[in-house]
């Protein structure tokens, strides 16, 4: 079996999906090389190359991958893909826009967002916004995969793969980029945010989350909030976390004053650690929380900032 | 902004048993006499049987009468009832079986069938638009509309698209208005239309007050080797013991389910009463646990009946329209059945109407003519036969007035010479807190007991964000100044949804919060309210619950 | 221009899922069933193009069973002008679809073909981009805003950080994303005009089409549930943990 996975970068640096992805590959078994389809993305390539368990790194350098458009991505890769068994890339939105045109141009189906490697050929991925979990079996010649990324350890770095250039581009001649307007604030957004801390009813009022900014400044967090504290007006409708909110998947989950309705926890339950603070040892958020620290929030949240 | 207007002849409001059963009855008989009609139905759930929440033990003698050949038209009502058990509950473990022939006759249920009221209702949908009736799910009927001499004329529907201060957001789209020659409102127990309609055309003038129950229900998957199908159990006694009438009921229903629940009388005095929570706690009883034990639970949702029966039905017709099916309080106590009776109150209406319209008739009249026909028919003979079955029950207590009840029913077939009348009206019942003792009700275990928010989630209940609040408050001092003080804001409790909370801030001032989104419609605020405060209106239409096969 | 505009009949997001017993699928009896959000605002889309002119026909085209005529129906009544069904009681993966649709393309000739991003049940995100490799069209996916010009059409899409424009040569594929719109509501006029609207049925066997995948489901389950972790003493013991034990600080 080989494998080839899609690197997931910016021209100037690899995203860490690509290392989680790479450790799916792992778990397949057999060969891993790693495709780097940029401009100028040198860089990128020595960067992966030092990723242990890719054999090597094939970089394609052009004009026609600077933007990663999907219609000639898609033709590089699935030109490639036909001395692989499996072809990997980050179930990121940039792998999702390709990976499918390389399916369909093999003629085969994708398999989306894998989250865990039951053998070669069998995976499982979650359906229905993570309500089920689906295991899925593939007879096609090659699997195309998207992986995602919290469902896989990072691969450590301490490889050091062959790096290989590619005489290869195609320009489709479909599309053309215009302009790219990255988000710069300093706080992530909710939905995209590894650290997330949310306030509810138990914040007393909405000046009380300026507690909570102070520990987000700190960790780079974004800031949530129960839908009871955005009814309360202590925080717009947008930080709304839960069933009805925004559901978020963060590394870090840390709940202050908010007592763990299941709407709520709707919302946020496939976070990676959960924290919890609240003054009731009854709550039912300690019931889902990793660490849960029963305490007065006016006396935690601001000890929690300094310690950090 | 100026609303649209459509014109048909007859317009339903609410898509339950009483609608649809007249809707398809108008047609049929249509068809027979070759006479154009356009009928449509307007209904508030975001489709046929979304919001409908029933037992049910089925008596099929109105489908019997509407689709004789239901059987054959591929309409799957459900088990047939193998079996009648009733109980009666001193606590948790101790129960007594009722032997069969102490039971009232109109508790015996030979020949039902345990179904799903929401999937009857799909059905009968399907049928009523085969022949040829526009069924509009997620429109609610907002408003009534008069003509000039103060006849019904039709209904508005509610706006979509505004925010909670009341102004148009992007997706704005103003009502419709629904003209119709008559209106018929089939909104069942508690109809915020019916209300308005029962008090402007002083249609209770005559009938002593509605009296009503709350039912609260859940839906299990459970072990396929402890599934009885058809098996039909009644419970009475724990854990409402003194606190208040009502019962429970577990029915075997088909596919490995059971239904239970629990209707509590809304005639109790007890302020710290939670309707809800004896609910949970009733399904420790040994008789259900032994069912429920390894099972799952599927579904949540609660529902108001109206159970004063004969004698608190008020006059039916007024000038444009008619009030059938629950809306009016067709439901037959003795017997806790009202979807039958729903469906034949439908059912005469259409044929009243049926023969106005081919007279050429323009509308807006008041059809007298129904009450002649509904006095002949065997609908009204039941439930005059029943008629003094919940007052015995709220006047001699469960046990005499079960024996009175067994008496009245299986020795007097319902014949006797007097009338019970219960003429307090339920909200007026509740006594101070102070005067009370406070129940302490055990918490939940997450294995066959819940607490309120994990139980609403299973109803699939959603109202689109950023809309006015659709429990409207006469006076928004009364919860704080009076409920509170008085009768410790009874809403937190009686309300199945969690909808009302006293919250406190750092500064331990309270206020009352109102979680309009959480709520399943089932109307108890509007009737339990001490202060009759609290008006429910419609909600943006298709929110609310979401039931599957309740 | 015309636009084709696909559809897909799922259970209503307001629905709790539930795995059913024998870990075949998800319990969808009894359940409401709706238009996949995403396609709602492919729909809303393509009639407001037709609004400005942009569109001078939306056809909308479902494959699924029967009662997806529900929700062909329900984009008539929001505006859509006439309807396809491509009748089949099989669930059939993306690529089946893309390669249904893609006759579908053939015969009519869209300008630009909008989808949802993703169906909320099968969660795929695959079928709009199938379908631009196998029609040999460009791609427009996860669509925020669209400008449609003479022979082009820009469109921002919602990246992960961000927003990019992109110019797509016509006949383009957009697949939605939230932002895009907010969808209007059908009103009961034009829910009962729709009811009259053409609509025709067909069948993947008409378009000549083998449906068989390579891929096959061998179970569904709930996901695991969370238990209760710890309880930690004070501050510093829980800033300890994060940092050493969960290593996500
Ligand atoms: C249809 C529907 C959709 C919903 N959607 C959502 C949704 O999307 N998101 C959402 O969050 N909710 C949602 N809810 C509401 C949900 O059911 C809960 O009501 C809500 O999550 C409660 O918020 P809370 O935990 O902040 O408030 P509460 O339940 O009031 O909890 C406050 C907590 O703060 C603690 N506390 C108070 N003071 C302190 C202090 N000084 N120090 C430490 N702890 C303190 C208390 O012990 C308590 O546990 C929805 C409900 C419904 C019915
Ligand atoms: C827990 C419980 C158990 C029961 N058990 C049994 C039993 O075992 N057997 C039995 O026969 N009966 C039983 N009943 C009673 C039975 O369910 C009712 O009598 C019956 O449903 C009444 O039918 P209806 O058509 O009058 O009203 P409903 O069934 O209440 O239907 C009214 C419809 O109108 C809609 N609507 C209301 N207002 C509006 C509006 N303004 N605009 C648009 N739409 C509107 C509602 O959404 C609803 O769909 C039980 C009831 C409950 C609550
Ligand atoms: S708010 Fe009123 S109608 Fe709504 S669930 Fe609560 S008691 Fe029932």
């Amino acid at each position: 079996m080989s494998i080839l996975v899609i690197a997931e970068h910016d021209n100037g640096s690899l995203k860490d999906e690509t290392l989680n992805t790479v450790t799916a590959a792992v778990q397949i078994g057999g060969n891993v090389d790693l495709l780097i389809a940029g401009e100028n993305c040198n860089a990128v390539a020595e960067q992966a190359a030092k990723i242990s368990g890719v054999n090597r790194v094939l970089v394609a350098d052009h004009a026609v991958y600077a933007h990663q458009l999907a219609e000639n991505i898609s033709l590089l890769v699935s030109e490639l893909a036909v001395d692989y068994s499996h072809v990997l890339a980050p179930a990121t939105t940039n792998g999702k826009n390709f990976m499918p045109r390389v399916a369909a141009t093999l003629d085969v189906s994708q398999i989306s967002e894998i989250t865990a490697v039951v053998s070669a050929d069998t995976f499982k991925r979650p359906i229905y916004a993570g309500n089920a979990i689906a295991t899925v079996q593939s007879t096609d010649k090659v699997k195309v995969i998207t992986v995602r990324a919290t469902g896989f350890d990072a691969a450590v770095c301490d490889g050091s793969a062959t790096i290989e250039s590619l005489d290869k581009a195609t320009d489709a001649g479909l599309s053309s980029f215009v302009k790219e307007e990255l988000a710069q604030s300093d706080r992530p957004g909710l939905t995209s945010a590894k650290v997330i801390i949310s306030g509810g009813r138990g914040m007393g009022n909405s000046s009380n989350f300026s507690l909570l900014e102070q520990v987000a400044d700190k960790l780079g967090a974004a800031v949530g909030a129960s839908r009871a504290a955005v009814d309360a007006g202590y925080a717009p409708n947008d930080m709304q976390v839960g069933q009805t909110g925004k559901i978020v998947a963060p590394d870090l989950y840390i709940a202050v004053g908010i007592s763990g309705a299941i709407q709520h926890l709707a919302g946020m339950k496939d976070s990676k650690v959960i924290v919890a603070i609240n003054k009731d040892e009854e709550a039912p958020i300690f019931q889902v929380a990793d660490f849960g620290l029963v305490d007065d929030l006016f006396d935690a949240v601001p000890e929690l900032a300094n310690s950090l | 902004m100026q609303r649209e207007a459509m014109e048909f002849d007859v317009v339903i409001v609410g898509a339950g048993p009483a609608g649809l059963s007249a809707a398809c009855r108008l047609m049929q008989q249509a068809q027979v006499n070759d006479q154009e009609l356009m009928v449509c139905v307007v209904e508030k759930g975001s489709e046929v049987g979304a919001h409908i929440l029933s037992g049910a033990v089925f008596e099929p003698r109105a489908l019997n009468e509407l689709f004789p050949d239901w059987e054959e038209q591929g309409l799957a009502l459900g088990e047939k009832v193998s079996a009648d058990e009733i109980y009666l509950f001193k606590d948790e473990q101790k129960a007594t079986k009722i032997p069969n022939c102490m039971v009232p006759s109109t508790m015996h249920n030979e020949g039902n069938y345990v179904i799903s009221l929401g999937n009857l209702t799909r059905w009968l949908a399907e049928k009523a638009e085969s022949l040829g009736v526009e069924i509009f799910p997620g429109f609610a009927a907002a408003e009534i509309l008069y003509r000039e001499d103060g006849a019904v004329k039709g209904i508005a529907t509610g706006d979509m698209g505004v925010d909670e201060n009341g102004q148009p957001k992007d997706s704005y789209m103003p009502g419709m208005e629904l003209h119709a020659k008559y209106t018929l409102f089939a909104e069942g127990c508690r109809g915020h239309l019916g209300k308005e309609l029962i008090s402007r055309f002083n249609l209770d003038s005559d009938s002593d007050p509605q009296h009503y129950g709350l039912g609260i229900k859940e839906l299990w998957d459970i072990d396929p080797a402890k599934h009885k199908p058809g098996l039909v159990i009644h419970g009475a006694g724990w854990p409402l013991g003194k606190n208040a009438a009502g019962g429970s009921f577990l029915y075997h229903a088909e596919n490995n389910q059971v239904v239970l629940g629990l209707i509590t009388d809304l005639s109790y005095e007890n302020p710290y009463l939670s309707p809800f929570d004896e609910m949970q706690r009733m399904k420790h009883q040994s008789v259900f646990k032994q069912y429920l034990d390894g099972g799952k639970r599927v579904s949540y949702g609660a529902r108001a009946i109206a159970k004063g029966g004969f004698n608190s039905l008020p006059k039916m017709s007024f000038a444009g329209g008619l009030l059938i099916g629950c809306d009016a309080g067709t439901l037959n106590f003795a017997k806790i059945k009202g979807s039958h009776t729903a469906m034949k109150s439908g059912m005469i209406a259409a044929d009243t109407l049926i023969g106005v319209l081919a007279s050429g008739d323009a509308g807006g009249q008041d059809l007298t003519q129904f009450a002649e026909d509904f006095k002949c028919s065997w609908l009204n003979e039941e439930l005059q036969c029943s008629r003094n079955f919940g007052p015995a029950m709220h006047k001699f207590g469960m046990v005499f007035g079960g024996v009175f009840n067994y008496l009245d029913q299986n020795c007097f077939k319902g014949k006797l010479p007097f009338t019970l009348h219960d003429l307090k009206p339920d909200f007026a019942q509740l006594k101070p807190a102070s005067e009370c003792h406070k129940i302490v009700y055990p918490k939940p275990d997450g294995v066959f007991s819940f607490d309120k928010l994990s139980s609403v989630f299973l109803s699939n209940t959603h109202h689109a964000e950023d809309q006015p609040c659709h429990l409207k408050l006469q006076d928004a001092t009364i919860p704080l100044a009076h409920n509170l003080v008085l009768f410790d804001e009874p809403a937190q409790r009686f309300c199945p949804a969690g909808v009302y909370e006293i919250v406190e801030d750092e500064q331990h001032n309270k206020a009352f919060q109102i979680n309009s989104q959480n709520c399943v419609h089932c109307k108890t605020c509007d009737i339990k309210d001490p202060s009759q405060n609290i008006t429910w209106v419609t909600p943006e239409g298709a929110g609310g619950p979401n039931y599957p096969n309740m | 221009m015309k636009v084709l505009v696909a559809v897909k009949r799922v259970i209503d997001y307001n629905i709790k899922v539930r795995v059913k017993s024998d870990q075949s699928g998800v319990d969808l009896a009894n359940v409401k069933m709706a238009m996949n959000p995403f396609c709602e605002i492919a729909v809303e889309e393509a009639v407001r193009l037709k609004e400005k002119g942009v569109a001078d026909e939306v056809i909308v085209v479902s494959i699924g069973p029967k009662v997806a005529q529900e929700q062909i129906r329900t984009a008539m009544a929001l505006g859509a002008d006439r309807g396809i069904l491509v009748e089949t009681d099989e669930p059939l993966e993306s690529l089946a679809i893309a390669k249904l649709l893609t006759k579908v393309v053939e015969v009519e000739q869209p300008g630009l073909v909008i989808l949802g991003k993703q169906s909320i049940d099968a969660d795929n995100n695959q079928t709009g981009q199938m379908l631009g490799a196998l029609a040999g069209m460009s791609q427009g996916t996860f669509a925020s805003e669209i400008n449609v010009s003479e022979n082009s059409v820009e469109v921002t899409r919602e990246i992960d950080g961000g927003l990019q424009t992109l110019s797509l040569n016509l006949p383009a594929i957009i697949t939605t994303d939230l932002r895009l719109n907010e969808p209007r509501y059908a009103s009961l006029p034009n829910i009962m005009k729709a009811k009259r609207k053409p609509l025709d049925v067909k069948t993947p066997a008409d378009f000549g089409v083998n449906v068989i995948s390579g891929l096959k489901t061998l179970l569904v389950e709930s996901p695991q549930e969370r238990s209760a972790g710890v309880l930690v003493g004070s501050v510093s013991e829980l800033v300890e943990k994060l940092k050493n034990e969960a290593k996500v600080i």
